[in-house]
């Protein structure tokens, strides 16, 4: 009896996918390297493929907690294999697999996320998030008593770091004696030790605390003791109301609705993008009510400045921690440089090792 | 590091030292019923998801608790139904255990990554926290920390004075004398077992309900092996436990504070610290061996009695 009804919706799926298949529908994939749950990176990638579940003609579907390496060449594969027509790789390394892949199926989109390589059809694309680590780094700035702030940080990788300097750079504009201070878990997602990692910070006199994790354990230590802090990735909001400032927080939706509107007109062509504010990849999640609506209107006033492409965050002159000047007066540090960076701004105390 | 950042260490060394406390604890009680289980970072991540979702869901953290130690219990008996009724090797099904724990927990647990569930919130004992530097590092916690600290000393009278401890440790120690002596040792073994499995799912449920309220995939992050290495270290002495598990929370607690006092020395080499704790506190403890109360029939399965 249960073989019989195994059999049955066996076939019945079978059905059902071919007649999809016979509606010319185009489909898009996305590969997740966490899983999706409520707030975090991959949620936000997510919230991206809703908007292009929303387009006409077009259905999507996703692998989450895929990891990265080999396994994930397997999922990609099957998605080319299938007859996907875009694919969206969301994590670093999924790059050399995806690679592999694509070389194989030269008829489909390759699109991954934070990497470097590229192919005939295959492209990359990141966005600026720095740019709204500045932002944050005003309101901290401002709103900082104890002129310390602590940033919670998962790896040493230029990203991260950038996104530090960034953020150091923003506080700076607006409260030149602020520092920094950083403490790296060497984890992306461990709630216990990022809590753990951010009470330490607290330990030592910060007010306000800062992070590029994936968890909200660092909203909860904050929570906890009264004081401010950032999310990241997504709105944190929900997990400590009373702290949450704001969030950068990453919008694919309009550039996923873009690419794949571009393969489907046939006008796509791999390359590499690193698309920000100005493009509305990136942005602040709404202020908490503790934010005056002083330095709300500040931080609007320099995104617009940023979004009109007058101002740039990494324009000399910078010195790093030693005081060496390392990007020039008059200078605007090239992409290549931002994408390669290993050294901290002065301000920030802790070492990139 | 100034006296003042030492207290909020020694608090912070108490509280991540304790799900670590509750692992081992279950862990020596399965070992001194003669069966090793490996498998405690398993127990654990299925623990901190069943006390989480039962906690979501019923909003209350005690049933939470309640169903994580069960959820332990009832993970940990398959390592029984493997051990004690097919008479498979303890190493390789302890292994499986923990991969089929993290599996299990992650599969069933991928839709309420990243929520929150009401959990225990820090709760300063009236009196005894105001016992000056005492106080603020040992009763300013959450409600578990101050169970945790029952355990020790009745886990240790239950081996040293109750029929059932006394008999618990006969099976380990020499389970066909045990036989002779008409102690069901199949029996002994099972509560061994369960009550072992019982603690670890509330070191799990630590992590999900007190230190933080979350949940998300790995989140014991490898604390049930730390409580493996730390049985040895304790001499398998539930005492002795505490001192294990708070020295590496107490190490780990402190590669993060160094870091955010602004030190120059490179992270990863902090990061090292609870490691090179480990391999420094396993020399000296083999030097020692002489008081160590290791079971003599540990991880030797039972023959079955025709």
């Amino acid at each position: 009896m249960n073989m019989l009804k195994a059999v049955l919706v066996l076939t019945l799926s079978l059905f059902i996918s071919t007649a999809n298949a016979g509606e010319k529908e185009m489909k898009v994939g996305f590969v997740y390297v966490s899983p999706i749950g409520d707030a975090g990176y991959s949620y936000a990638h997510d919230v991206g493929r809703q908007a292009v579940e929303a387009m006409e003609g077009v259905t999507t579907s996703y692998v989450e907690s895929v990891s990265e390496g080999p396994d994930s060449g397997r999922v990609i594969l099957n998605m080319a294999r299938k007859g996907y027509d875009v694919i969206f790789a969301t994590s670093f390394g999924y790059m050399d697999p995806m690679l592999k892949v694509a070389k194989r199926f030269p008829k489909v989109a390759f699109l991954h996320c934070s990497g470097f390589k590229q192919s005939e059809n295959m492209g990359n694309y990141f966005g600026r998030m720095y740019q709204a680590r500045y932002l944050t780094g005003i309101v901290a700035g401002e709103m900082t008593k104890s002129n310390i702030i602590g940033y919670v940080a998962a790896f040493p990788i230029p990203e991260v770091i950038r996104g530090i300097n960034a953020f150091a750079l923003g506080v700076q504009s607006v409260n030149p004696d602020a520092t920094v201070r950083v403490v790296w878990t060497k984890t992306w997602y461990d709630p216990a030790t990022e809590k753990e990692a951010a009470k330490s910070l607290l330990d030592v006199g910060a007010d306000i605390l800062a992070q590029h994790q994936d968890s909200p354990g660092p909203q909860e230590a904050a929570e906890e003791r009264g004081v401010y802090s950032f999310g990241y990735n997504s709105d944190m909001a929900s997990f400590a109301p009373k702290a949450h400032l704001t969030a950068p927080v990453w919008n694919w939706g309009p550039y996923y609705v873009k690419i794949v509107e571009e393969v489907k007109n046939g006008t796509w062509k791999a390359g590499s993008e690193w698309p920000g504010l100005a493009e509305g990849i990136i942005g602040l999640s709404p202020f908490g009510p503790m934010v005056s609506q002083e330095l709300r209107d500040n931080v609007a006033a320099v995104k617009a400045e940023i979004v009109a492409g007058d101002k740039k965050v990494f324009a000399g002159p910078i010195k790093d921690q030693n005081g060496v000047v390392k990007i020039a007066e008059g200078v605007v540090a090239p992409d290549a440089d931002l994408l390669g960076m290993t050294w901290f701004v002065e301000g920030v105390v802790g070492t990139t090792e | 590091m100034t006296f003042e950042l030492l207290i909020p260490l020694l608090a912070a060394a108490v509280q991540s030292g304790t799900p670590i406390l509750y692992a081992t604890l279950g862990e020596i009680f399965t070992e001194k019923s003669g069966v090793l289980n490996l498998g405690v970072e398993g127990a654990m991540i299925v623990g901190a998801l069943a006390g989480f979702l039962v906690s979501k869901f019923t909003g209350s953290p005690v049933l939470g608790l309640l169903a994580a130690g069960l959820a332990g219990s009832l993970a940990t008996s398959i390592h029984g139904v493997v051990c004690l009724w097919f008479q498979g090797n303890q190493v390789v099904s302890g292994l499986a255990l923990t991969i089929l724990g993290a599996g299990l927990a992650n599969y069933l647990g991928t839709p309420y990554v990243g929520l929150s569930a009401p959990g225990f919130s820090p709760l300063a004992l009236p009196l005894l926290s105001e016992i000056p530097v005492l106080g603020q590092i040992f009763f300013n916690h959450d409600p578990l920390v101050y169970l945790s600290y029952c355990i020790p000393p009745v886990m240790w009278l239950f081996f040293a004075k109750t029929r059932f401890g006394l008999n618990l440790r006969a099976v380990g120690e020499h389970p066909a004398a045990a036989t002779a002596a008409g102690i069901n040792v199949v029996s002994y073994r099972w509560l061994g077992i369960l009550g072992g499995g019982f603690f670890m799912g509330l070191g799990g449920a630590y992590l999900s309900l007190a230190y933080t309220h979350l949940w998300t995939t790995n989140l014991t992050g490898g604390r049930g092996w730390i409580a493996v290495a730390l049985v040895i270290f304790a001499f398998w002495r539930p005492i002795r436990a505490v001192y294990g598990a708070y020295l590496f929370g107490g190490v780990m607690a402190l590669q993060l504070r160094l870091q955010a006092s602004g030190t120059q020395l490179p992270s990863s080499l902090l990061l090292m610290l609870p490691y090179i704790l480990t391999v420094f506190v396993l020399v000296l403890s083999s030097w020692k061996k002489g008081s160590s109360e290791e079971p003599a029939a540990l991880g030797v399965n039972i023959e079955p009695v025709d």
